[in-house]
């Protein structure tokens, strides 16, 4: 077992007084890919606001380990500048908010708090526009405004462009592949894979097992009524395609 | 989140509120036919000045203050006010104006040394301290090009056939209450004459500012582009802070010939008032541009950030044929200010166009009202207006109202409203942050982007001045 980076440890959290997490817990390792699969309503995406540290969530018990330090408390940006990234499912529009511009805030947040000297805006642009370019996004998505009157695709590359620039270290992808067409899952699926180094950890949130045939896991969690139920390496995938969640017994 | 952080990312520091530690000549509080007398002496006014300001007057009295606006304040007792203010110091040349207003100004960011420019720009300034023009900086060269650039006061001296003809012309003495209370006791404001074909040279600017105890301010600006002419005027205030309320009743006219072109702005952050809305000014302002000629262009730019209260109206008369008329404007209302503010369009001549951008801002206690009319009369074929008004707000205890108002009588007209109301929501500023960003940058970021489409009106220097502002008054926590 490879060394674990995020260390989720009977997690209990609430959204709006009801409880959805139950003692959650689960183990991310250094350089691995875990999927988490499970039926509508498990909790899969209240666990990728928790970790986030999202507003609507009241963690109740339980802690989030990560680098070796419990973050439950954290301010959501203090944790996305320590290297957590979420691929949001719904990407938020912000109207009059150049692209570029805030991607480049953001990416020198993140270079202030580890030291670096910043970007200038000559040294952001020619990477951005690189990645732009590699992800098949058209060239004025860099100077539109942030995720206004975007497509589903081009939400979705966005926020793997996002994901490329800032250099993470864990990643959730949040049913990255919904609302994607082929092209634009391939797009998605090869940027995701570029950022595998073996040192960077990957969370992938989904519903259907489709994504998982571009992104190979190496580990599949079953999440089911607040709790993972099952861990297994990629050939659960199988099964559940064939039997579906309900098969899935406690262990 | 919770409500207190948001509360403490938008109660912005007033960061001008000093006092101007000045002797000052003041007369005592009361209005009378001897106080206006006072006044129009002291401006070594011509007697025709001094009898329309009695006229004024009279109409006023026989006036009743409004209370149209959606606004909620203590009753105004004008006897309490004192209606001249003046430092001591003449204003005869820079080595005459006290230091302690040169100071003053260069803290306010104002250079009134010709040799210091703004952001390397070259600005004409008007200072006004309270009742007078201290200090007007760049008239010889501008006088080259033929322009006239001088107080009111100067200007009813110097050039008696210009403001006879077109002072009251746009807004008449007895348009409104305020209107009518400022033609009486105005004592000062700008004059700006730009000549037939006439290109200013640089942006003109003047800056108010209150600084006496329980006086009030009432400028009157004047703005006159002659055929083919551009001029491009910005207008800036500030005042101290204190418990009392001050009234501040300014009339501005501008009148555009046939081609002529004014572009006005203003940044506007008179002193607020605290969170509990004691103290801050009142401000009462009416402001209408006339485009008399065919083609001619007026376009009123407005960044409100500051006043307890305010009710002001930018409008343009379209009476040239083709002539175009524009109204951007931002009014931010926190702590608990409260604003009524929009625009009027009023198209006569065919082919007039008109074009109303409003975005209110309004966080914690703030209360935020646009008021528009469109009209389009009866020999205005062809006339078309295009309206977007758009609300944003911080918190869930202050308020946004619109009240669009379309008068047509030209079947042929075409008028396009927009209207939203959007709360800076949860999901933007997680995102924001979920990148790193921290909370108030985030509020910041969102709140620019929403002002976007007016500051890219405003002159270049003004609208570095316009963000760096629009910071402090909505992240008072934030350097």
């Amino acid at each position: 077992m490879s060394r674990v980076v995020m260390d989720i440890d009977n997690l209990h959290a609430r959204i709006g007084g009801k409880e959805i997490l139950k003692g959650l817990n689960l183990q991310l390792e250094e350089g691995k890919v875990h999927a988490i699969m499970g039926p509508n309503g498990a909790g899969k995406s209240t666990l990728s606001k928790a970790i986030t540290g999202h507003y609507d969530i009241e963690v109740l018990d339980g802690e989030i380990r990560y680098k070796g330090q419990n973050i439950v408390d954290w301010e959501p940006e203090d944790r996305a500048l320590e290297g957590i990234f979420l691929s949001f499912q719904n990407p938020v529009e912000v109207p009059g908010v150049n692209n570029a511009y805030f991607l480049r805030t953001a990416v020198n947040a993140k270079r202030k708090h580890q030291g670096l000297p910043e970007l200038n805006a000559a040294e952001f642009l020619r990477e951005m526009k690189k990645l732009v370019q590699e992800l098949g996004m058209k060239p004025e998505m860099i100077s539109r405004s942030l995720n206004e009157g975007f497509s589903g695709g081009e939400k979705k590359r966005n926020e793997i462009l996002q994901m490329m620039m800032l250099q993470p270290d864990v990643i959730i992808l949040d049913e990255i592949d919904s609302g994607l067409d082929i092209d634009a899952l391939r797009a998605v699926s090869e940027g995701i894979n570029k950022m595998k180094d073996g040192k960077r950890s990957f969370l992938v949130i989904t519903h259907y097992s489709r994504i998982l045939d571009y992104i190979e896991p190496d580990y599949i969690h079953v999440l089911k009524d607040g709790k993972i139920i099952k861990t297994a390496g990629p050939e659960l995938v199988a099964e559940l395609e064939e039997k579906g969640y309900g098969a899935i017994e406690e262990a | 989140m919770a409500q207190e952080e948001l509360d403490k990312a938008v109660s912005g520091e007033y960061a001008l509120g000093f006092e101007i530690d000045i002797e000052e000549d003041k007369v005592p509080p009361g209005l009378n036919e001897e106080v206006i007398r006072f006044i129009s002496k002291k401006k070594e006014e011509p007697e025709w000045m001094t009898e329309l300001r009695l006229k004024a007057y009279h109409k006023w009295l026989e006036m009743e203050e409004p209370h149209w606006g959606h606004l909620e304040y203590e009753p105004i007792d004008y006897q309490s006010i004192s209606y001249y203010a003046a430092p001591k110091k003449g204003p005869e040349s820079l080595d005459e104006v006290d230091p302690k207003i040169l100071e003053a100004y260069n803290k306010l960011g104002i250079p009134l040394e010709e040799q210091k420019q703004l952001a390397g720009v070259k600005v004409a300034v008007d200072a006004v301290v309270d009742s007078v023009s201290v200090k007007t900086t760049y008239q010889e060269e501008l006088k080259q090009h033929g322009i006239i650039f001088c107080s009111i006061s100067e200007a009813i001296r110097d050039y008696p056939e210009l403001v006879k003809k077109y002072m009251f012309s746009v807004v008449p003495m007895n348009d409104n209450y305020f209107a009518a209370l400022n033609s009486a006791v105005f004592t000062d404001g700008t004059f700006v004459y730009i000549p037939k074909g006439v290109r200013c040279p640089m942006e003109l600017s003047t800056y108010f500012r209150i600084n006496a105890l329980n006086t009030g301010q009432f400028e009157r600006t004047l703005i006159v582009a002659d055929e083919g002419s551009y001029v491009s005027y910005n207008e800036g205030c500030s005042a101290p802070m204190r418990d009392e309320n001050q009234l501040h009743a300014a009339v501005v006219e501008l009148i555009a010939m046939k081609d002529a072109e004014i572009k006005y702005s203003t940044i506007q952050n008179w002193y607020p008032g605290d969170e509990e809305g004691k103290g801050g000014i009142y401000n009462f302002v009416t402001k209408r541009g006339l485009c008399e000629g065919e083609n001619s262009k007026i376009s009123w730019t407005q960044v409100e950030t500051g006043s307890a209260i305010t009710w002001k109206y930018p409008s343009c008369v379209l009476k040239g044929d083709n002539s175009v008329g524009e109204f951007y404007s931002v009014a931010v209302t926190t702590l608990a200010q409260q604003a009524d503010t929009g625009t009027k369009m009023i198209h006569l001549g065919k082919n007039t166009s008109s074009t109303i951008i409003s975005k209110g801002i309004s966080a914690m206690k703030g209360q935020n009202t646009y008021r528009g009319l469109v009209k389009i009369g009866a020999n205005a074929e062809g006339a078309r207006n295009y309206s977007e008004c758009d609300s944003l707000l911080i918190g869930d205890q202050c308020g946004a109202h619109t009240f669009p108002y379309l008068e047509s009588k030209d079947a042929h007209g075409q008028v396009e409203h927009e209207a939203t109301t959007t709360k800076i929501s949860d999901e933007q500023l997680f995102y924001l942050r979920q990148r790193g960003i921290t909370e108030e940058d985030a509020v910041s970021m969102i709140v620019h982007g929403f002002c976007k489409e007016v500051f890219s009106q405003l002159p270049m220097e003004y609208a570095v001045e316009a963000k760096a502002l629009l910071n402090l008054t909505l992240e008072g926590s934030v350097g």
